[in-house]
């Protein structure tokens, strides 16, 4: 790694590394809540909420990280209530970029797992239910190993584009080496940098070569997610 | 026991409006054409459909009672169900889907109590395979033993075999023979197919657009069902001829049947179809027929079109022949005159306790 890339850029594909990481799984039970509300309830106002869900996906991420801003910055409302209630810190921090990359991937969590959570048959929910089996238990033995695969495939997904947010998280959480500098921020400073373009080259490479890796892997879980059981 | 069960409810231009009571353990047959609320009747009895209005008790215990605002939810009712799609848990052996219900009941069964499970449905050499590897017989087979294994106090059987083709129905037809057989529970078992009914009900409630036309025995009710189903005769083998021919009594008469494999005294169930009898009114002589009953007509079914149902008594037991309508008139078939029943072929259904 040392002869291949410089510590800088080992800092931001680590940093990339662990930002996608807590995004998505932080992301989880959320996304996991948010699909059983819309595969398994019906409500008014449910195509709202399902249009608000998927709302990150079509909105430009920049307007992401600026309604993040507007929200959570220390001198926002609801910003300054965490930090002085509660020392909670999203702006110029890395838990900042994590909490976008969360966000922006969040549809593709609930869209993995409500399709897994339809295919997979409410009817064995019902049988569950005639075999002396209360909502939770269910809900733990049933209905998620049922949706395993699907959270799988959309972990793997939502984590392979975590680590390609850029609009978002300089926007939000701004450009800091070694704090919120991911890849592909990494790779928009070097371009800004005169005689970077080698540095920028071999991080995309790397990016891409990540991607790949990632998306094999989501194709694999999200086969798997359809294959009958 | 005692399984009350009294039920109402509307969706769209259905109405259901049924009540009927359990009374010994047994198989009762929830009979009617598609479409007849079968499905809703046991749906909202398990507790997956919540009725307008009932009032549903299992041995005293009230698990419905929509006026006082009582419902027991499906998971507390105590109730099997077994799906016309089996529903086993996909991601869980056979054995982990069989103890499901075991590991979550009140009184559980032992392990004595689990092994004859196992064995009385032939499972035993499927249990640790997936559902996704076994035949659709083997399927129902295991998710009947898993409401078996979550000690219910009655057992609700969906067309447990609508889902098998014809040829693999002998996969689970004799299980749950045997399970009738037993008799240690009520079973409310929904089917629209006459031969299943006639086969493993002892009672038979009867729907016909969401109410209920008639309840009562087996015997009683089959011939009024559907007479092209024939007559269901309680019988027993008296003896076993030399000449590989068995000898059937029943109250009114006998019948000569191929030699069948049980001991005499075994007590069975005979179907005669309607259209395997012919009549005569003199006692037919060098004939191949072994069987020719003498009857007296009792009633004609009055249909229209070329075919009429006759009602013959052959002592106490009744039998249905259809035959033509110019038959009929050539041969003065009316109330009370005396005929010959020609009895081309039977059906012996297994079983042990007529």
């Amino acid at each position: 790694m040392t002869e291949l890339f410089t510590g800088a850029e080992a800092e931001a594909l680590l940093l990339s590394l662990r930002i996608a990481g807590v995004a998505v799984f932080t992301a989880l039970p959320f996304a996991f809540a948010a699909a059983l509300l819309l595969a398994r309830t019906q409500f008014p106002g449910k195509v709202l909420v399902d249009g608000l869900i998927h709302l990150p996906l079509v909105l430009p991420p920049v307007a992401v990280g600026y309604l993040l801003l507007m929200a959570l910055g220390t001198r926002a409302g609801l910003g300054a209530f965490l930090y002085e209630n509660f020392g909670i810190r999203f702006v110029f921090s890395w838990t900042g970029a994590a909490l976008a990359a969360g966000l922006i991937t969040f549809p593709f969590q609930v869209r993995a797992i409500r399709l897994s959570l339809e295919s997979a048959d409410k009817g064995l929910s019902d049988a569950a239910k005639t075999l002396g089996a209360g909502t939770f238990d269910r809900l733990f033995n049933v209905t998620l190993p049922l949706a395993f695969p699907g959270i799988v495939a959309g972990l793997i997904t939502a984590f392979a584009a975590s680590l390609g947010e850029f609009g978002a998280i300089i926007t939000f959480v701004s450009n800091i080496p070694g704090e919120t500098r991911t890849l592909p921020l990494a790779i928009y400073t070097a371009l800004q940098t005169p005689g970077g373009e080698a540095e920028a080259a071999r991080l995309s490479a790397l990016s891409i070569l990540l991607a790949l890796i990632f998306m094999t892997l989501g194709e694999f879980a999200a086969r798997r997610a359809r294959a009958p059981q | 026991m005692t399984i009350e069960v009294s039920l109402k409810h509307h969706f769209g231009t259905f109405s259901l409006d049924a009540a009927f009571a359990l009374r010994r353990p047994g198989v009762t047959a929830l009979f009617g054409p598609s479409g007849a609320g079968k499905t809703s009747i046991v749906q909202a009895i398990a507790g997956l459909l919540q009725p307008d209005e009932g009032r549903i008790v299992v041995n005293g215990r009230v698990v419905l009672d929509t006026q006082r605002g009582q419902v027991v939810p499906a998971s507390a009712r105590r109730i099997g169900y077994v799906f016309q799609d089996s529903r086993l848990f996909p991601h869980m052996s056979v054995e982990d889907n069989l103890l499901f219900g075991w590991r979550r009941a009140r009184t559980r069964a032992d392990s004595r109590e689990i092994a004859h499970v196992i064995e009385l449905l032939g499972l035993e050499q499927l249990i640790k395979r997936r559902p996704r590897h076994l035949s659709g017989g083997e399927r129902q087979r295991t998710a009947l033993g898993r409401a078996l294994l979550s000690s219910p106090e009655l057992l609700l059987l969906d067309e447990p075999m609508a889902a098998i083709d014809l040829a693999r129905r002998s996969e689970i037809l004799p299980y749950l023979e045997r399970l009738r057989d037993e008799a240690r529970l009520p079973m409310l078992y929904v089917s629209h197919a006459v031969d299943e009914v006639a086969r493993l009900a002892d009672e038979i409630v009867f729907l016909r657009d969401g109410k209920v036309q008639a309840q009562g025995t087996v015997f009683e009710l089959m011939p009024m069902l559907d007479a092209s189903a024939g007559s269901l005769i309680r019988a027993e083998i008296s003896e076993h001829r030399a000449d590989s021919l068995s000898v059937l009594r029943f109250a009114g008469g006998s019948l000569l049947v191929p030699r069948l494999a049980r001991e005499a005294g075994a007590k069975l169930r005979v179907r005669i179809a309607a259209t395997d009898i012919m009549l005569a009114r003199e006692e037919p002589r060098a004939i191949s027929a072994n069987n020719v009953l003498p009857c007296l007509v009792f009633s004609l079914a009055d249909k229209t079109g070329a075919h009429v149902d006759v009602t013959l008594l052959c002592g106490p037991t009744q039998l249905v022949a259809r035959i033509t309508r110019s038959s009929a008139e050539r041969l003065g078939i009316v109330p009370g005159v005396p005929v010959f029943a020609i009895v081309k072929a039977v059906t012996v259904d297994p079983q042990v306790s007529a």
